[in-house]
């Protein structure tokens, strides 16, 4: 009962501060926390497989990706400008929209039927038990091939995609050559050599 | 003590809509994009909670699909934030109104 409530605390904090923090790089560092406190609520929730993969792939992968394209966007000569801070005018609307949001949630899931946790399925860690890595994988190969292989296709299709974007084919290749092309260095190396 | 699945589920919905008003509010295009992070995880929570409630694995693999789509959906998106934003003056979803190239 105290895991939850701590666990509840350091989630929604994170989560405010991942969406008021002045620079990106503060927000990944909140989402960083946010996702480490989801995974010890995954293994309150006897969902170790799901905890493993949520530290691996969105701490390890999906972060460094933003850390990375924001090191890449700060890369020109001085840090990527923010434009002018809208927030305070829009804080008021966004915030009456959430709470719209989040009563709109509560008035379904108070309708919905919620079955009271039904007694422990097994002990964390037992290699059979409910949510376990056996459990998981005999459920996702057989009953759920398909939903499985679907997602291979959907992640070459985003490889692809992302190649095509950000690739040298794409606008990315476009802009760098339209602004290669007006930096004329030829005359200057001219005139250097006409003055030896 | 075992915590009742509604509290959990709560919690899942003020994620739900801290995420939303993120991306509601903020106008960094990388800000938004983890908002929409925070979104995925909030349902994700509800998938796992309600998995756990009915001893049922398929929330599990439903959340696992999930992170897979936000995987593919956070390398897509930085993609074109990345291209979109090299000649804009600001890192602002504003200023990329004209879908010219």
């Amino acid at each position: 009962m105290i895991t939850f409530w701590i666990l509840a605390v350091l989630l929604i904090a994170s989560a405010v501060f991942v969406v008021t923090a002045k620079k990106p790089v503060y927000s990944v560092v909140g989402l960083l926390a946010n996702f480490l406190a989801l995974a010890a609520t995954y293994l309150e929730l006897q969902a170790e497989f799901l905890a493993v993969i949520q530290i691996v792939v969105y701490s390890g992968a999906i972060l460094i990706l933003f850390v990375f394209v924001i090191a890449l966007l700060s890369s020109g000569v001085k840090p990527f400008e923010v434009g002018p801070d809208r927030a305070p005018r829009i804080a008021v609307p966004a915030i009456l929209f959430g709470a719209l949001v989040l009563a709109g949630i509560a008035a379904t899931v108070v309708g919905a039927n919620t079955a009271a946790l039904r007694g422990a399925a097994g002990v964390t860690g037992d290699a059979n038990a409910f949510g376990s890595v056996a459990d998981f994988g005999a459920a996702l190969f057989t009953t759920n091939l398909l939903p499985f292989e679907v997602t291979a296709l959907l992640l070459m299709v985003a490889v692809v995609g992302v190649v095509l974007i950000a690739g040298d084919e794409g606008p990315a290749g476009i802009i760098r050559r339209r602004k290669r092309r007006p930096i004329e260095r030829e005359p200057i190396v001219k005139r250097e050599r006409a003055v030896r | 003590m075992i915590v009742a699945p509604e509290n959990y589920v709560a919690l899942s919905a003020v994620l739900f809509t801290i995420g939303v008003v993120g991306v509601i509010a903020r106008r960094n295009p990388l800000i938004m994009l983890m908002s929409i992070e925070l979104l995925f995880n909030a349902a994700n929570l509800a998938l796992v909670t309600y998995a756990r409630a009915w001893v049922n694995n398929v929330g599990h693999i439903f959340a696992f699909l999930v992170i897979t789509v936000a995987a593919a959906e956070a390398a897509i998106g930085l993609a074109i934030v990345a291209v979109a934003f090299r000649n804009l003056p600001h890192v602002d979803v504003d200023d990329a109104a004209v879908l010219k190239g």
